[in-house]
């Protein structure tokens, strides 16, 4: 580098870095935005019913679970990022199972040994139910594994994420609910 | 295993790139010849690592091995092996895979066209080279990680995006975009370096300009690849969606294009100096905004599929090419003003003043379509979206403008303050645009635009056509020689009139299947038939087949044209993929020269008993394909080193002489 450190140059170098704040300044907002919570149709309409038979136990209808919270959760034993978020749907389950709320995991495209095997080997605690025939997921309008519906006590969904969720936007979703509407 | 093994050969990439830039960097400074030349070493040791590590990644994809996360998620025991080899390119993590290895192929292949005689600027762009190959490999090593296990790994995989692996298509498009957009590194690393070293001379431009010609053609090709994939797969109809992920593909394209015909100014009269080195790193700055844009997720929401957390790491570096390429401008803007000014308006100057300001217009224009949602979401909070028809509306006119630069300015003299004799010559063109303006309206277009551009791109065509046919008759009077020696005497100007035909063509095709594009979507029962523009289509019936990764559904309908008999027969399928619950269509397309009649199927109901499909009449599209490939061969036969290759700056000289003659005698 050559030249000397004119005033006219500290004027121009400071115009550019005013522009160039500027545009990362904006950029930087859309950083800020969760792309996987989608603005999706179904978020404020009634859930679709499902009366679907469990991996091992009875069926679970989810009429049935009118006033109670219900996390949906797509998923199958082919999907690396299902197992990703694994731990956090069983940690929600676990801290919020006495305060009325039911996470369903409902099995997408499988075979009912490779699902049976994953839900030991992950000690998945929570219900989880065959959708053969992907009636259930077709209803739900699924782009693919994992999506998570959360429902409220009124039998709406109120949000909808594509892809892995995590624990704490799941646990704080689900506590302004609670919050919203004690029972 | 070989998730250590690809892991370890990242890192000892990262490791390499650094050492080159320090080598590189620290010679530039102090004039270490040594130094330098072992940095320009680096680099084929650098490419060597990166082609191990993608290497790893494809053996892991082809023998299945699901410990690797990347594998699990794109890519499954029964996707064809073919298709496996491309899930490489298929995600996010894979794909910057594939972009290092680009990236350390372009300075391989610049340590090695410079392993003799080297610009004075050559270290200070290898270091720029190496610093911009440091940070896709920090990348790579860091927010993005490729080769990441998985604790469990599942006995299967999710196989790739369903999109993904329908056509092979995808085997071409991603290569050679990315050799398009990864080599607009090379001029932005030589124009740095020229800001850099203060070079007074104008020396580094005809290193740029023929390594943003080879860019440019890649980047054509991968935009037509694109278009075409998009065309052939997705079953609109359509090739171009003004989608945010293709607009920012094509905003450094529109730079470069500036920066090819800006730069023939500095070339013959030492104008422009600085703003072409600003149009080189503007091209660079949009590719890398493009990038961030694209992977960062920030502007399409519905591709999302995994939160990658390599945004703040793109917006960083954004801000350093910025605040980098731009500050070295506004500090060397008092030595690289040039005095030289335009003597006319009417002159090859004053033209290509106005091609720069239409091109960047054009830029300027997709470029804030693109990114006003975003602005508008960081205002107000409001999610909005600009769609094709502002794109549409704003940009035509643009492109209307340039086709009328494109069909006269190759006429007009340097300097010239006269303009009769361009005018002489503008005779025959001008008459076959308004000859195919009258018939095109007397044959029913009414839409003024169309009828405009189907003319203009008449005079662009007529034009480059009686210029190349002009400079070949004078060259062979002048020597001895075939046609082929004649051409090569003037190759630049009759490589650059090339890309103009080509350039013709693509408009007239894009005009053509924009403005006289015919569809209708009809439910057909087995048996029953409908008539489409002129043709008797006949639903007899759905196929269905299980293939080991898919199900297919193919549907069958007969062609008869009225006059001709039997047309053959069009087969729209559906498959069915476990990953996804909604299916993918597959069009079936007839093509022809003038037209295309495409096919798709909506959906099927009763079992195949009645099927909705969609049916499209597409003028022109064929012209589109064929005028870009021409483009590109046009822009390769330009780059295609000359004899005179070692006195790069010295082809302007006798050649350009001769050029000048010939087109003095040509305005006879």
């Amino acid at each position: 580098m050559s030249g000397r450190f004119t005033r006219r140059r500290a004027r121009l170098l400071a115009g550019v870095g005013a522009v160039v704040t500027v545009i990362v300044v904006l950029l930087m907002t859309g950083l800020g935005r969760d792309p996987s919570v989608i603005a999706s149709p179904l978020v404020g309409r009634a859930a679709p019913d499902f009366t679907l038979p469990q991996l091992d136990g009875p069926p679970v209808t989810l009429a049935k679970l009118h006033g109670q919270i219900v996390v949906i959760n797509f998923w199958a034993s082919w999907c690396a990022e299902c197992q990703a978020e694994q731990a956090a749907l069983d940690q929600t389950w676990r801290r919020f199972q006495d305060s009325g709320v039911v996470v369903i995991g409902v099995n997408f495209e499988d075979g009912a040994g490779a699902a049976r095997g994953y839900v030991r080997a992950d000690d998945v605690a929570y219900p989880v139910v065959e959708d053969a025939g992907s009636k259930t997921a077709l209803a739900y309008g699924l782009r693919g594994v994992p999506e998570t519906f959360v429902v409220n006590r009124s039998g709406r969904i109120v949000s909808h994420a594509i892809g892995p969720v995590g624990a704490a936007a799941l646990s704080s979703e689900i506590n302004s609910m609670l919050l919203a509407s004690p029972r | 295993m070989m998730s250590q093994l690809g892991t370890y050969l990242l890192l000892f990439g990262l490791a390499v790139s650094g050492y080159g830039l320090l080598a590189a960097a620290v010679g530039a400074k102090t004039g270490r010849s040594a130094l330098v030349e072992s940095a320009r070493r680096c680099a084929f040791g650098l490419f060597a690592t990166v082609a191990a590590a993608t290497a790893t990644m494809l053996v892991a994809l082809l023998t299945n091995d699901f410990a690797i996360r990347y594998v699990a998620d794109n890519s499954a025991v029964e996707t064809p092996a073919f298709f496996k080899a491309l899930a490489l390119w298929g995600a996010d993590d894979g794909s910057l895979l594939l972009w290092n290895l680009i990236l350390a192929g372009y300075i391989a292949a610049v340590a090695l066209r410079f392993r003799r005689d080297r610009p004075p600027t050559f270290p200070y762009a290898l270091s720029v080279l190496f610093a911009v190959q440091v940070f896709y490999l920090i990348l790579i090593n860091g927010p993005a990680r490729p080769f990441a296990s998985l604790a469990n790994p599942p006995a299967d995989g999710r196989g790739p995006e369903p999109l993904l692996q329908n056509h092979p298509l995808m085997a071409v498009h991603p290569p050679f975009l990315y050799l398009g957009f990864i080599g607009f590194t090379v001029p932005f690393a030589f124009g740095v370096a020229a800001l850099l070293a203060g070079q007074g001379s104008d020396q580094w431009v005809s290193v740029i300009r023929r390594w943003t010609l080879v860019v440019w053609c890649f980047l054509t090709v991968g935009l037509l690849l694109g278009a075409l994939w998009s065309y052939s797969v997705l079953g609109w109809g359509g090739y171009w969606a003004w989608d945010p992920v293709e607009n920012v593909a094509l905003l450094p394209w529109l730079s470069a294009t500036a920066f090819l015909h800006s730069v023939m100014l500095q070339e013959r009269r030492g104008m422009a100096r600085l703003w072409n080195i600003a149009l080189v790193i503007g091209a660079f700055a949009l590719m890398t905004l493009g990038t961030f844009l694209t992977r960062a997720n920030v502007v399409s929401s519905v591709h999302a599929f995994a939160q990658t957390p390599v945004g703040p790491a793109y917006l960083a570096f954004l801000a350093l090419v910025l605040l980098g390429g731009f500050g070295l401008v506004a500090w060397r803007l008092p030595e690289l003003r040039t005095p030289a000014s335009l003597t006319s308006a009417i002159s090859r100057e004053g033209a290509f003043v106005a091609n720069n300001v239409l091109l960047l217009a054009a830029t300027a224009i997709i470029l804030l379509g693109t990114t006003f949602p975003l602005v508008v979401e960081a205002i107000s909070g409001q999610q909005v979206t600009v769609g094709g028809p502002y794109f549409r509306s704003s940009v035509t006119p643009v492109f209307l403008l340039i086709l009328l630069l494109a069909g006269t300015a190759p006429l007009l003299p340097w300097r010239a303050t006269n303009a009769s004799r361009a005018l002489r010559r503008l005779r025959v063109p001008a008459a076959a645009a308004a000859l195919v303006m009258i018939a095109t309206a007397w044959a029913g277009v009414h839409q003024v635009a169309a009828v405009a551009g189907f003319g203009l791109a008449t005079l662009v065509f007529v034009t480059s056509g009686q210029e190349i046919l002009t400079g070949l008759s004078i060259a062979r009077h002048g020597t001895r020689g075939g046609v082929v020696r004649a051409l090569a005497r003037g190759r630049r100007r009759h490589a650059g009139l090339v890309v103009h035909m080509g350039l013709a063509l693509v408009a007239a095709g894009i005009i053509a299947s924009s403005s006289l594009a015919q569809q209708d979507q009809v439910t057909l029962k087995t048996g029953q038939s409908t008539v489409f523009a002129g043709q008797v289509l006949r639903y007899q019936g759905l196929r269905a087949d299980r293939q080991p990764q898919r199900i297919v559904l193919t549907t069958t309908v007969a062609v008869t044209n009225p006059g001709a008999g039997a047309a053959g027969t069009l087969d729209p399928r559906m498959n069915l993929y476990p990953a996804s619950a909604a299916p993918i269509g597959s069009p079936s397309i007839h093509r022809g020269i003038v037209w295309d009649l495409y096919a798709s199927v909506i959906s099927l109901q009763d079992n195949g008993g009645s099927a909705t499909f969609r049916f499209y009449h597409n003028p022109g599209v064929n012209w589109l394909w064929f005028g870009g490939l021409v483009m590109a061969l046009g822009g390769a036969a330009a780059a295609w080193p000359g004899r005179r290759r070692r006195h790069s700056g010295d082809d302007q000289g006798p050649g350009a002489m001769r050029q000048r003659t010939a087109v003095a005698a040509g305005a006879r």
